[in-house]
């Protein structure tokens, strides 16, 4: 079993207002030293098998398939074994 | 074909809106539209009566909406479930010009599906662009104007002239058409070139306005654009929203005229086109 974290970010370039508002509120909230606030997106996902690489190729596969659209992510995956 | 006997699929799931009046626009115009469940294609939970093939169809219609609570990306879901058992059906659909049309959600799926821009005629396994977050972070719901700006080889638009300007609903959040931010100019050249811009946004002299005449930043104002055979067109305004002259917001002003909406033609054309050519 594989305890899989997909993270997937905005490219460089792409306007990312929730990151944006986040900042402007903690500003507001007397927070003056954060200098940029990002979203990140943070999939967990438990799968079952014993070959890390095939794991590692599956999700690549689901990132390309569903999990992300290449035209404004870009993605990060953590496997780990359980 | 006679236009009675045209057969319109409009699709819907959870989350799909204006099926009933994309089903109407059909259906007034005397063509044959059924308002399916994609479960009816998937073969699904559904009974023998229900089941459904792509090929009962002569065109095939994705409403909008915010189809499965726009999880993951708007249209994402709606395409993974397509893909999933339709793709091989759906793509030889798209090969024999059997028409396409999305709207708003419908046309988020489309480029979720890689079926738009459809720039050449390999279907991506990944999409090309994206319908993003509106520039101004929010939804923008109100009428918009509209210029057309095809020269001839979208199919859905053959009954409206060049450079006229169209007042078509826009509701949504998620319609500011990018394509990869390091390849934007090339994209829009070929889509230019291959006259796949279909419709954009304007003020009411048909300059390219900006916001809030655009409402979500769209590249080069561009509200809708066709794939390189004229026969899938996405666009984000809602035209089924303005079938007839008494939905336009000014019709007490600018008089009912001849009662015909500004989105009519759409629906209009697209059923002539397949009246013509099956």
């Amino acid at each position: 079993m594989f305890e899989v974290k997909v993270k997937i970010m905005l490219k460089k370039g792409i306007s990312d207002p929730e990151g944006a508002n986040t900042l402007k509120a903690l500003h507001l909230l007397g927070f003056d030293k954060v200098t940029d606030a990002k979203t990140i997106r943070t999939f967990d996902l438990l799968i079952e098998g014993t070959d890390k690489n095939k794991v590692k190729n599956d999700v690549e596969k689901m990132c390309q398939r569903l999990l992300t659209n290449p035209v404004i992510h870009n993605y990060e995956i953590e496997i780990e074994e359980k | 074909m006679k236009i009675k006997n045209i057969k319109v699929g409009v699709l819907r799931i959870e989350g799909t809106n204006c099926e009933q009046e994309s089903y109407d626009a059909f259906k007034r115009l005397g063509a044959n539209p059924e308002l399916l469940h994609l479960k009816q294609l998937l073969n699904i939970d559904c009974n023998k009566d229900e089941k459904r093939d792509v090929f009962d169809y002569q065109c095939l219609m994705i409403p909008g909406g915010f189809s499965v609570g726009d999880y993951i990306r708007a249209g994402a879901i709606f395409a993974a479930r397509i893909k999933s058992k339709l793709q091989k059906n759906l793509t030889e659909f798209v090969k024999k010009e059997y028409p396409i049309l999305g709207i708003c959600n419908g046309f988020q799926v489309l480029i979720e599906l890689g079926l738009l821009p459809g720039i050449d005629d390999a279907i991506p396994s990944s999409p090309e662009a994206c319908l993003y977050l509106n520039d101004s972070n929010r939804y923008e719901c109100r009428p918009t104007l509209l210029k057309h700006e095809n020269n001839g080889k979208c199919i859905f638009t053959s009954k409206i002239p060049k450079n006229d300007i169209r007042l078509i609903p826009s509701a949504h959040a998620e319609g500011k058409l990018l394509f990869p931010i390091d390849r934007q100019k090339e994209y829009l050249k070929k889509l230019e070139e291959n006259d796949q811009v279909v419709f954009r946004y304007v003020d009411p002299e048909g300059n390219y306005g900006g916001y809030p005449w655009n409402p979500n930043g769209s590249i080069s104002n561009i509200a809708g654009i066709c794939n390189n055979h004229g026969t899938v067109f996405g666009m984000m305004p809602h035209p089924e929203r303005t079938f007839y002259k008494h939905q336009h917001p000014d019709w007490t002003r600018a008089g009912l005229g001849d009662l015909i909406g500004d989105g009519q033609a759409i629906f209009e054309s697209v059923l002539d086109n397949i009246s013509k050519r099956f």
